[in-house]
């Protein structure tokens, strides 16, 4: 066994097993840390496939902001775990043959021979792994690139449109109300005789 | 050299945990979403596998748009599901039947 096997096998059992946690593990925190262990080991199998760019974004953007954003939620809410892991025993059964005979069947496919590639002996281009794909990125693909970044603009709109409210209960300055204000609606002038001076004070 | 199966079941095999994790976790909103997130990885395992055996980087570009996509959905689903518990006080998926669905 080469070292690269090695490292395949180590971070395949890895994976496996955090996943398996993600889905019993009692506790929400932990299930949202155990798939941040998924996330590493995935991406140290990218890496292991030449997927450099991928496999570094994928620890940047998925453990460094969605999984916090995870924990901030599952945090922020005040679960009853008691009261969600009820019925968990009893749909154990139909899980475990779901599960198991969804990887039996893709296994048989997967299995196959038309599947056994031949691993590129020579490297298919003599750039690093981003330069490559930027290069395809911003000319063939640079459409769908676009349509990317309008898919992130409507997720901040919608997280921010959803979440925002007003309190009433909360007192707030109005600027515009404060700039617009003029001597008139402050200012009375009353005309009044002079009162007399009372004696001895 | 590592065949391009044992990178297929490998994703096969997350997937399958996955989808047993939405058996499992039926009345939980939160371990659900996971669920979601470790599918999409799993798929995702799948299109590098291809694109490094294959010689096409295509793959890869196709990967990057998913991620895109999954942190989108990500944020808008926990953001559906704070607004949920502001108004529901619960995020039990059995109490939400307001649709009578």
């Amino acid at each position: 066994m080469t070292f690269v096997q090695f490292l395949f096998y180590f971070f395949a059992a890895i994976q496996i097993l955090a996943a398996l946690r993600v889905i019993t593990v009692r506790n929400p925190v932990h299930a949202a840390l155990f798939l941040v262990l998924t996330f590493v080991s995935a991406a140290c199998l990218w890496i292991l496939m030449e997927a450099e760019f991928l496999g570094l974004l994928l620890v940047l953007v998925y453990v460094g902001a969605v999984m916090v954003l995870f924990l901030f939620v599952v945090m922020m809410l005040d679960v009853n775990i008691a009261e969600i892991r009820e019925g968990f025993a009893s749909y154990a059964p139909a899980a475990l043959v779901v599960a198991v005979i969804m990887v039996i069947e893709m296994g048989m496919v997967l299995t196959h021979r038309i599947f056994n590639v031949r691993p590129p002996l020579e490297k298919a281009s003599d750039v690093s792994n981003t330069e490559a794909i930027g290069r395809v990125m911003y000319t063939d693909y640079v459409y769908p690139f676009e349509i990317a970044a309008v898919v992130l603009l409507v997720a901040i709109i919608a997280a921010i449109a959803l979440t925002l409210r007003r309190r009433p209960e909360t007192k707030y300055q109005t600027p515009i109300e404060q700039i617009r204000v003029r001597r008139n609606d402050r200012v009375r002038l009353v005309k009044m005789k002079a009162e007399k001076k009372e004696s001895g004070s | 050299m590592i065949p391009l199966t044992h990178f297929l079941v490998l994703g096969a095999i997350l997937f399958s945990i996955s989808v047993a994790g939405i058996f499992l976790n039926r009345k939980n909103i939160i371990v659900l979403l996971m669920c979601i997130e470790l599918m999409l990885l799993a798929v995702n395992t799948n299109f590098i596998a291809f694109s490094h055996y294959l010689g096409d980087i295509s793959g890869q570009v196709f990967v990057f748009f998913i991620l895109t996509v999954a942190a989108a959905e990500a944020a808008i689903g926990l953001a559906i599901l704070v607004v949920v518990f502001r108004n529901r006080r619960t995020i039990n998926v059995q109490d939400l039947d307001e649709m009578k669905g």
